[in-house]
């Protein structure tokens, strides 16, 4: 046992309340790590799959089909003002049930294809890309209709003007409020412990449910953790700006 | 494709109307431009001058007559759009300069993403653009760093970069400030000497005398007098010609 | 993060260029009448086809529990659910909104004070309180507050709910700190500059000239949060409060847990808070409009 093992044992001794297990426990450690691995899985598939949500959204609120409009419309407006934790319940508990089931790898049980963190991606996913669908319609309609007007005129179809007009400049406008969005997404993910999903916050429960003692500790690096992923994110979102801004413009 | 000849007008304007809801901005509008020439259209705002050339482009549609250019009909669900685009260039009164890209890359987007055409051949073809309406040296810099009368020099080499055989100009020197556009309107006018058909709609009398073979007033929806510089701007006969031209002169 | 401004977005542009038009997230996303037009919209081909799908669903089902017995069920729960659940949830949100708006009001001024140790402790405690997830600081106040207080000799106890209303009442005060903090710089520095002149001291030109001007401002996104806060309450029955999910799962469970029961029980909760939510985010945006032309 190293030194660094052997101060936390005694801290443990000493100080009742602060046993920070996970730092002298190698199983306890990795149940900590697992648990940040599965949160940094989850957070990244929810945060792709709810941006493509979001562009296929706001793609689609162009088209001329009013019944298309409307749908998404409806999907923005239900996922908006409806709580996550209970739209994760629906989709897991009450979609799941309807979800066809194939036989597990140990050849016998029965799985369903998606798993609770499948649904947890799914359902979070859905939730993140309503509010990204009117992000980027907003920064659609931000940029003027006489800059599509000028690509329409040197020729470009309407497919052309969106990717190569007006996507990369809606795009610079819409990462502020991404920035905003992302981030709450990931704070959400903790919500995926409603359905026992195996991440982070699943894993600190179930640490100071087996050991009292290590309640605070593990509190603390709950904080520490979630605070520190934040702002990874928005250190990240904040230099991909610095490179998408267009010289000369504003400041 | 169309029989047509240089001989023939290379833009035909027949009894255009155009209206937008219930106001009807373009009253049975008829005009022939021959190639190489450069046309000037004055009037009123409002008088429907900006519609007018919009509609050449398809970017107006329209509600009775035709317009043809190069013989191929404009106002015609099969049209290709993009074939009427090769052959007519327009520039705006907002330049409407893509603000992401480069001076360079904003002339060279529409020839390699709309044509399909070699980059290499397309760079050296936009350099030589950017030199000829006088911005060598910047190149690289984006439109928010140019100022308004070389953002509007960018958008006429972003248009010259799809060689048109038309250039449409509407009121691009209107957003100016008085000293830019001077530079703006040389530019016009190296494109004129050069034998470019030009359409322009424009506010500046003294340029449509100069570089004008012909001259259209407009005003409310008709065309009410045209003629060459000389007789349009000392023998006008229409008392409403007589009257915007008091005003402006 | 959270102050970016847009350039030609949020603030006038500098350049000549064709302008980026205003950039609003929440837009008119809230079209008067979305909810009638969708419906309007629905083709009938599908119209038929759900009534087609419909019976025969149920015909599927009958002789066993079938979804109209589970339907049947909630009926019976509704009055349980809404008046003991769902009024729970609004009595949570109303007093988390209440302390969280109090403490978040004295931590946004905080936030402005000319002593730099308070202005950097309030800046700390609002990132903190702001970037935690909700769920993380609910379980931490529940677990590491006592479950009774000894205020002079007199024992409190503190309910689980009381714990949750705390809970929720953080991350609300440290947005509400934000939105005072931004609400106050929002206003022209020449004002402050003015009130100087005028011999107005700090504190006077901050209560007297500065915080009337940037009250409005603060409504919309503070009926915002109020939403978002109203939307977090179901978190508190991971927790054990008895509200709406709580008493949902019970009801389910005195029903025998049929999975039928899933859709029409969830789905009933989804709709009562899509109904308290929505009506409160069209009023955010109609006064957001109604500001933003008067400001």
């Amino acid at each position: 046992m190293t030194g660094f093992e052997a101060f936390f044992l005694q801290l443990a001794e000493d100080f009742p309340r602060w046993n920070f297990i996970w730092l002298y426990d190698e199983k306890q450690a990795g149940r900590v790590l697992s648990g940040l691995w599965m949160t940094i899985k989850l957070s990244l598939a929810c945060v792709i799959l709810s941006l493509i949500i979001g562009i296929i959204g706001s793609w689609l609120q162009g088209a001329r089909n009013r019944f298309l409009r409307a749908t998404v419309q409806g999907y923005i407006q239900f996922f908006r003002n409806t709580p996550p934790l209970v739209q994760l319940l629906f989709f897991y508990f009450a979609l799941g049930q309807f979800t066809p089931v194939v036989t597990g790898p140990d050849g016998w049980t029965e799985v369903p294809i998606i798993s609770n963190a499948g649904w947890a991606i799914i359902s979070l996913s859905f939730f993140a890309g309503a509010f990204n669908v009117e992000i980027f319609r907003a920064g659609i309609e931000a940029v003027p209709h006489s800059t599509r007007e000028a690509a329409e005129a040197l020729g470009m179809s309407r497919t052309q003007t969106y990717t190569n007009v007006v996507f990369p400049l809606a795009l610079r406008v819409s990462i502020p409020a991404l920035n905003n969005n992302l981030v709450n997404l990931v704070k959400t993910t903790t919500q995926a412990f409603a359905i026992a999903v195996p991440e982070l916050l699943y894993e600190s429960v179930s640490i100071w449910n087996d050991f009292p003692s290590a309640q605070n500790p593990t509190m603390l690096l709950l904080f520490v953790v979630y605070i520190a992923l934040v702002g990874v994110l928005v250190f990240g979102m904040n230099s991909w700006e610095r490179n998408m801004r267009i010289p000369g413009y504003g400041q | 494709m169309t029989n047509w000849t240089p001989e023939q007008p290379i833009i035909s304007i027949h009894n255009v109307r155009k209206s937008f809801g219930v106001v009807e901005v373009l009253k049975g509008v008829s005009m022939d431009i021959m190639k190489g020439e450069v046309i000037c259209i004055i009037g009123p705002s409002g008088s429907g001058k900006s519609t007018l050339i919009r509609c050449i482009n398809a970017l107006n549609d329209i509600q009775g007559g035709s317009i043809t250019v190069e013989g191929q009909e404009v106002h015609d669900d099969d049209l290709d759009r993009l074939e009427l685009r090769k052959k007519v260039g327009m520039v705006f009164q907002q330049y409407n300069l893509f603000p992401h890209k480069s001076a360079l890359e904003n002339v060279m987007m529409a020839p390699i993403k709309v044509l399909n055409e070699d980059r290499a051949e397309v760079e050296t073809r936009a350099r030589a653009l950017l030199k000829k309406v006088r911005l060598e040296g910047k190149e690289d810099n984006y439109p928010g760093e140019l100022s308004g009368g070389q953002q509007q020099r960018v958008a006429i080499a972003r248009s010259l970069a799809m060689r048109p055989d038309v250039m449409l100009f509407d009121e691009v020197t209107a957003a100016l400030d008085p000293e830019t556009v001077k530079e703006v309107l040389v530019t016009i006018k190296d494109l004129a000497a050069e034998g470019m058909t030009c359409i322009l709609v424009t506010h500046e009398m003294g340029f449509a005398r100069e570089v004008a073979d012909h001259i259209y007033f407009t005003d409310k929806g008709v065309i009410v007098e045209h003629g060459s510089p000389s007789e349009f701007f000392d023998h006008a006969s229409d008392p409403r010609t007589q009257e915007f031209l008091s005003q402006i002169l | 993060m959270g102050s970016n401004s847009i350039p030609g977005v949020s603030s006038a542009p500098r350049s000549d260029l064709a302008v980026l038009k205003p950039f609003t997230p929440a837009g008119h996303a809230y079209d008067e009448m979305f909810l009638l037009r969708w419906l309007a919209s629905v083709p009938p081909q599908v119209i038929v086809l759900l009534l087609l799908i419909w019976p025969a669903a149920a015909f599927a089902q009958s002789g066993v529990y079938g979804m109209p017995d589970a339907f049947a069920a909630l009926w019976r729960w509704i009055p349980f659910l809404t008046l003991q659940g769902f009024v729970f949830n609004v009595v949570i949100s109303i007093f988390a909104m209440l302390i969280g708006t109090l403490a978040g009001a004295a931590l946004g001024l905080g936030q402005i004070s000319n002593r730099i140790w308070l202005r950097r402790l309030a800046w700390g405690i609002t990132q903190l309180f702001r970037n935690a997830p909700w769920l993380v600081i609910l379980f931490i106040v529940l677990l590491a507050f006592p479950f009774e207080i000894n205020v002079f000799g007199f024992i409190i106890p503190v309910p689980a709910w009381m714990k949750a209303v705390i809970g929720l009442s953080l991350p609300i005060m440290a947005n509400i700190s934000e939105i005072v903090r931004g609400a106050v710089m929002s206003v022209p520095s020449a004002q402050w500059e003015a009130a100087e002149s005028l011999s107005f001291s700090r504190t006077q030109t901050l209560w007297q000239i500065i915080l009337p001007q940037c009250f409005k401002r603060m409504i919309p996104p503070w009926m915002n949060w109020y939403a978002i806060l109203t939307m977090a309450t179901p978190l508190c029955s991971l927790l054990g409060v008895g509200e709406i999910i709580t008493f949902s799962r019970q009801a389910m469970e005195a029903e025998n847990n049929r999975p039928e029961l899933l859709v029409p029980f969830f789905g009933y909760a989804l709709a009562l808070f899509f109904a308290y939510c929505y009506p409160i985010a069209r009023f955010t945006i109609a006064l957001e409009k109604r500001f933003a032309v008067k400001l």
